[in-house]
């Protein structure tokens, strides 16, 4: 008998720590933004190019996370990037002149969007459109335009 | 090796096996609801392949952890990326070598018992003494160690990710001189809950479970009564799990990427 209940003892233990461990993975190394899924509300921005953002790619105001990008679509019309973000419900003061820009973390990093604030003294709200937005800076583009140009020292030297 | 139990064609009783196997799950889940009577025995041994396993899954999670970390810590540190082990080394356990290879220890480990287990059974009458007592030899012996293999994986799983991201902490952080901060402030923005841990972690683990608690169980069952057959049987356990699980964790991934 006494052995019987060791065998309960020892299993249940085992679970315990399968489930604490499992805690601990979700708890302590991600993110648990997708979580409060109730309390956010979405935002869209439509950008000439979006470059290399991707689903779930953060939404920053002022460096700090107030969200995530949760679709990227081709507008069929305007042929423009549409990108919903979802913000959390605790940052209801954004003003609706917001203008978003596609930004990089970094020079090789993650592509994620800045909201700089504007002064409207109305706010953001669920399903409203940012309507100033920057793209992303294409790398390539930047390097194009030098080779094109040149540097202002070699015309110097012309 | 005796002639008996060597395979003719290799293709042909690979085939054989897996559709014998196929078949074997059905008889397996309709035993549950008979099985149920024989509680203690499933808590049994789930304790027998669960909580008997978590040294070697520990000592196997720390150790794994610790090697990624300082591989990635130095491949990582060409590009100049040294901040991003922390994270590396969690989306590559939760991924991928959590559940593979806490598998492939499972099968190893418990596994080989359970087959080698029902087999002496086989060799030794038991089953059919058993089925002489109105014992159902499937609702007592096989399900509940098929049940318990289903319940204990994922739950080694998650034990041996966690001995995995303390091992990388130890080493990247300890060690190596990452900052602590920084390691776990990367981890945490690049890990998804539900993409990587839940569907990683939780979804590939239970699904090696079933597969390695299937095979072992079926080929216990099905041990040609000698000792030779046992012998066989139990190393067909390890290699037909191994290929499973490496096969299964490519199609798992395809669909889940």
């Amino acid at each position: 008998m006494t052995q019987r209940r060791s065998y309960a003892v020892g299993t249940g233990l085992f679970i315990v720590l399968g489930f604490a461990a499992l805690a601990y993975l979700a708890t302590q190394t991600t993110t648990l933004v997708n979580m409060d899924g109730g309390a956010t509300y979405s935002v869209t921005a439509s950008f000439t190019n979006v470059g290399q953002l991707k689903d779930r790619a953060p939404v920053k105001m002022a460096g700090v996370r107030i969200g995530s990008v949760s679709s990227i679509q081709l507008d069929p019309k305007s042929l423009n990037a549409r990108v919903t973000m979802d913000i959390n419900k605790r940052f209801d003061q954004i003003p609706a002149d917001s203008s978003a820009s596609v930004l990089t973390s970094g020079l090789l990093g993650d592509q994620y969007i800045g909201i700089q604030p504007g002064g409207s003294p109305e706010n953001l709200k669920n399903g409203s459109q940012i309507i100033l937005t920057q793209s992303a800076i294409q790398l390539e583009d930047l390097i194009g335009k030098f080779l094109v140009n040149g540097s202002p020292n070699s015309k110097k030297g012309k | 090796m005796n002639a008996r139990v060597k395979p003719r064609n290799i293709l042909v009783d690979g085939l054989a096996q897996i559709g014998e196997a196929g078949l074997f799950l059905p008889t397996l889940l309709a035993a549950v609801p008979r099985s149920l009577r024989y509680f203690r025995e499933t808590v049994r041994q789930i304790w027998f392949v669960g909580a008997m396993s978590l040294i070697i899954i520990m000592t196997s999670g720390l150790f794994v952890g610790m090697v990624l970390a300082l591989q990635l810590y130095h491949v990582l540190a060409i590009f100049g990326g040294t901040a991003s082990t922390g994270t590396v080394v969690a989306l590559a356990v939760y991924r991928e070598l959590g559940p593979v290879v806490t598998a492939l220890l499972f099968a190893g480990r418990a596994g080989t018992s359970i087959t080698a287990e029902i087999g002496l059974m086989r060799a030794t009458d038991q089953l059919s003494a058993m089925e002489m007592m109105a014992v159902d030899p499937v609702a007592y012996v096989a399900t509940p160690r098929f049940l318990a293999g289903v319940v204990a994986m994922p739950l080694l799983c998650c034990v041996f990710s966690a001995m995995a991201i303390l091992g990388g902490h130890l080493v990247g952080v300890t060690w190596l001189g990452i900052d602590n901060g920084t390691f776990w402030s990367n981890m945490t923005s690049n890990v998804h809950v539900w993409k990587d841990v839940i569907d990683g972690v939780v979804w590939k683990s239970l699904a090696f479970g079933a597969v390695v608690s299937l095979i072992s169980v079926h080929q216990g069952y099905t041990t040609p009564p000698t000792s030779e057959g046992v012998a066989y049987a139990t190393t067909r356990t390890v290699v037909a799990s191994s290929i499973a699980i490496l096969a299964l964790d490519f199609v798992l991934t395809a669909f889940m990427m």
